[in-house]
């Protein structure tokens, strides 16, 4: 260290992993970077359209919480979202790359079609309401366990074949988007049972969504509970640290891996049933409208914490709601209300870096080591060391 | 490193706060002289909203784009553009949305909006929900909502006049025999609006060039840039020797150019891609009907539960003709089928024209009323001719004629 001829060449910067920084720390750094996001993008809007940020910030606001019934829909969005989030969330933490789930919905959707379009008028509700359960939960499960089983057997690349399940699904979707289609030859399906109702998930007191919203917060107390207090949900992130270790410990992998996305599918299907029979009463290609993708950034963002995923999804959903209402108010392109919602979600997964790491410049040369090191750190950083030293 | 974050995240916010500032002044004295020029002449302070399948990158869209604002601007409504609305439950969404927000007409353009919008229509009486070639108004029983369409079949028969010009040219020039006069048409789906169009453009073709013939190849998506550029390659390959679509995006008139093949385009003129290759253009003008929904409720008059536009209402229209490709005495075929189709002398769907397989048709029933069961319920060929877009705005002409060659039915 105390080399004077400085001759080993040290790069003008490195980044160093941090050790766990004070919650309210890291909370501080992502309230900042999303503040950094609203600048930039005060700037690009600014720059590009000549409009006021602060009345564009408004009219997000407005866009997604306005009126009782865009704060319904904001709602209902954010628990399909949290839904299938909270269907990847055991899979990614298992660190299987299950990019599968707008397939799986899909496909859970489609169950859920099939039922209310061939039996929704010759069953009685008793009866097609668990059918319809059942199908989309096993259509699900059955698109997720078909990697799962492969990855478990023979290490087949999850990733690749998750993928490609997907574009099966829409396949079959477009091909019985036109099968039943009507009028026929159309491509649509239109609502179904538009006249009675048969297999539409109830109203709660008038309100459309309300039911959904309850699924999902229900399975998010049962996730939360699954994967911080549950064997299974132990022994899911232990295969995700190490799979070494789990077999070391005796936890059986194969069929943890089989189990978790059986899970996974399973919730996706239920995704799929809220979806068309609890929302659009219709389905096609595009039902899953990329929330299968979506859902991966809302569980990475929250650590897989399902509690955390409920603020995620909100973010994300209010984004995309305040975003839509820009463009129409402002009238600009669509193209420039996802610019705005990208430069915001690349702040704030940005944000996890620096929360992660830490960017350390050289030292100048020439300057004395041994004095700069007390010097250095002012009465903040030292009582965070101590907090550190504590915590480990 | 940390405080030389916080002092430039700080001047960033400041700057950016400054900038706000001396811009909102500038917004609102802006605003202000708005408001001063449309007290000026208040025609109309309509609030209308419009919900559009996709952006202006489509051609269908855009021509609806261009009409909404251009009627909204010439009665002075306001205006508020949905894009982008895709045909489920955020059709439902944006048109109640757009209910609650004041608007008094909610107008949307896609065929697949139209159980969103009577969904709407039926929480919200007191708005009108207007719905451009859907099918259902007139058995709906719903008093807000309107369908409508225009006879543009007549205008792809005069673009198809178009068509079978260039054809005959070809074969004079000796580029071609009579019997390879192939036309190539790109369809979207195979359901009525599609099937009326290709057949009405074919017959206008065959109006002028007897040899020529069709073939059909269909994409299954309304906006499928690559789908219909493909579509028409293997069209090309296949030995068709002039395309035309019914489809919205540049795929095919990009390919046409490419493949240095005529081509007559569809919702507006596609000569930006197509110098070379675009001959004509049939499109539908939206801006009659919006200013006649605009007008009847600032006049509190009821709005027609299904409205076809015409030649005669200016709804049907051609645009420029492209000389540089166009054969000669095009405009001069196209204005006399035009006069005949005006003074009725002219029927575009004359059973006298068509034959299926091999007989000509005295009778057809055609599924006018939407039932899940599509029953046949309305005689539609009487006088001579078939009667389209008489018994309800959107088309029902959905006969496979002869001489008209389907690749593939799968959509």
């Amino acid at each position: 260290m105390k080399n004077k001829t400085g001759k080993v060449h040290e790069p003008l910067f490195h980044i160093v992993k941090r050790s766990a920084l004070p919650f309210w720390k890291s909370w501080l750094f992502r309230i900042l970077s999303l503040l950094a996001a609203l600048v930039v993008c005060g700037i690009v809007i600014v720059t590009v359209t000549a409009e006021n940020p602060l009345a564009m910030y408004k009219t997000m606001f407005e866009g997604a919480f306005g009126t009782a019934r865009r704060r319904w829909s904001l709602l209902q969005d954010m628990a399909m979202l949290l839904c299938i989030s909270l269907a990847v969330t055991p899979a990614f933490k298992m660190k299987f790359w299950n990019i599968g789930a707008e397939g799986q919905v899909l496909i859970g959707g489609l169950a859920t079609a099939a039922c209310m379009i061939l039996f929704g008028e010759k069953l009685s509700p008793a009866v097609l309401y668990p059918l319809m359960a059942v199908t989309s939960i096993l259509a699900g499960a059955l698109w997720a366990v078909i990697p799962a089983v492969f990855k478990a057997k023979w290490n087949t690349n999850e990733t690749l074949f998750t993928l490609m399940m997907n574009y099966i699904a829409i396949q079959l979707l477009s091909y019985f988007s036109y099968v039943w289609s009507n009028p026929k030859g159309s491509g649509k399906i239109g609502i179904i049972n538009a006249s009675s109702g048969a297999g539409w998930l109830p109203y709660i007191g008038n309100n459309k969504y309300l039911f959904n919203i309850l699924v999902v917060l229900a399975l998010t107390v049962f996730m939360y509970i699954y994967l911080k207090y549950s064997k299974h949900g132990y022994e899911l992130s232990v295969v995700g640290e190490s799979e070494n270790t789990a077999k070391y410990i005796g936890i059986n992998v194969k069929k943890v891996i089989i189990r978790t996305m059986l899970l996974s599918g399973a919730i996706c299907g239920i995704a799929g049933l809220l979806l068309v029979a609890g929302a659009n009463h219709t389905v096609s290609s595009n039902a899953a409208d990329g929330r299968g993708f979506t859902a991966i950034m809302v569980s990475w963002l929250a650590k897989f914490n399902p509690a955390y995923m409920i603020l995620t999804s909100l973010l994300l959903v209010f984004f995309d709601k305040g975003a839509t209402e820009i463009s129409t108010a402002f009238s600009l392109n669509d193209s420039f209300s996802e610019i705005i919602s990208g430069i915001i979600i690349f702040f704030i997964i940005g944000s996890e870096f620096f929360i992660n790491y830490e960017i350390k410049f050289r030292e100048k040369e020439g300057a004395h080591v041994k004095a700069q090191k007390p010097a250095a750190p002012g009465p903040e950083i030292a009582s965070e060391s101590g907090k550190d030293g504590d915590s480990k | 490193m940390k405080k030389l974050l916080a002092i430039i995240l700080s001047l960033a916010l400041v700057f950016a706060l400054a900038s706000c500032g001396a811009n909102s002044i500038e917004k609102e004295t802006t605003k202000a002289a708005e408001n001063e020029s449309t007290e000026a002449a208040p025609l109309s302070n309509l609030k209308v909203g419009f919900i559009f399948l996709h952006d202006e990158n489509s051609t269908y869209d855009k021509n609806f784009i261009d009409a909404a604002k251009e009627a909204c601007e010439k009665l002075g409504a306001e205006c508020i553009l949905k894009t982008n609305i895709p045909e489920d439950k955020e059709c439902y969404e944006t048109a109640a949305d757009l209910a609650e927000s004041g608007c008094s007409i909610v107008f949307a353009d896609s065929f697949g909006h139209e159980d969103y919008m009577i969904q709407a229509a039926k929480e919200y009486p007191e708005v009108q929900f207007c719905h451009a070639t859907g099918t259902q108004a007139h058995t709906a029983g719903l008093g807000n909502f309107h369908n409508a369409f225009a006879s543009i079949y007549e205008g792809r028969f005069l673009a198809g006049i178009a068509a079978g010009m260039k054809l005959n040219e070809m074969i004079e020039s000796g580029k071609i025999k009579p019997e390879e006069a192939k036309i190539g048409y790109i369809g979207a789906f195979t359901y009525a609006e599609v099937i009326s169009g290709y057949t009405s453009f074919f017959l206008g073709a065959r109006y002028v060039c007897k040899s020529a013939t069709m073939a059909v190849q269909f994409t299954g998506s309304w906006y499928d840039e690559t789908g219909e550029k493909e579509a028409a390659n293997t069209l090309i390959e296949r030995g068709c020797v002039l395309i035309s679509q019914h489809a919205d995006s540049m795929g095919a008139p990009t390919a046409c150019e490419n493949a240095g093949i005529p081509n007559v385009s569809y919702n507006g003129s596609t000569k930006s891609v197509g110098p070379n290759s675009y001959i004509i253009s049939s499109k539908i003008n939206w801006v009659p009907y919006f200013e006649y929904i605009i007008g009847q409720v600032t006049n509190s008059q009821p709005i027609d539960t299904d409205w076809t536009g015409t030649i005669a209402t200016g709804s049907v229209q051609l645009t420029e003709i492209n000389t540089d490709v166009a054969a000669d005495g095009t405009e001069a075929a196209i204005l006399d089928a035009q006069a005949k189709i005006e003074d009725g002398s002219l029927h575009v769907f004359d059973a006298s024209t068509f034959t299926v397989d091999g007989k000509n048709l005295t009778s057809y029933m055609a599924d006018v009323d939407s039932d899940p069961e599509y029953a046949k319920d309305t005689e539609a060929i009487s006088d001579g001719y078939f009667h389209e877009s008489e018994y309800r705005s959107a088309p029902y002409f959905d006969i496979q004629i002869d001489g008209i060659e389907l690749l593939n039915a799968k959509f």
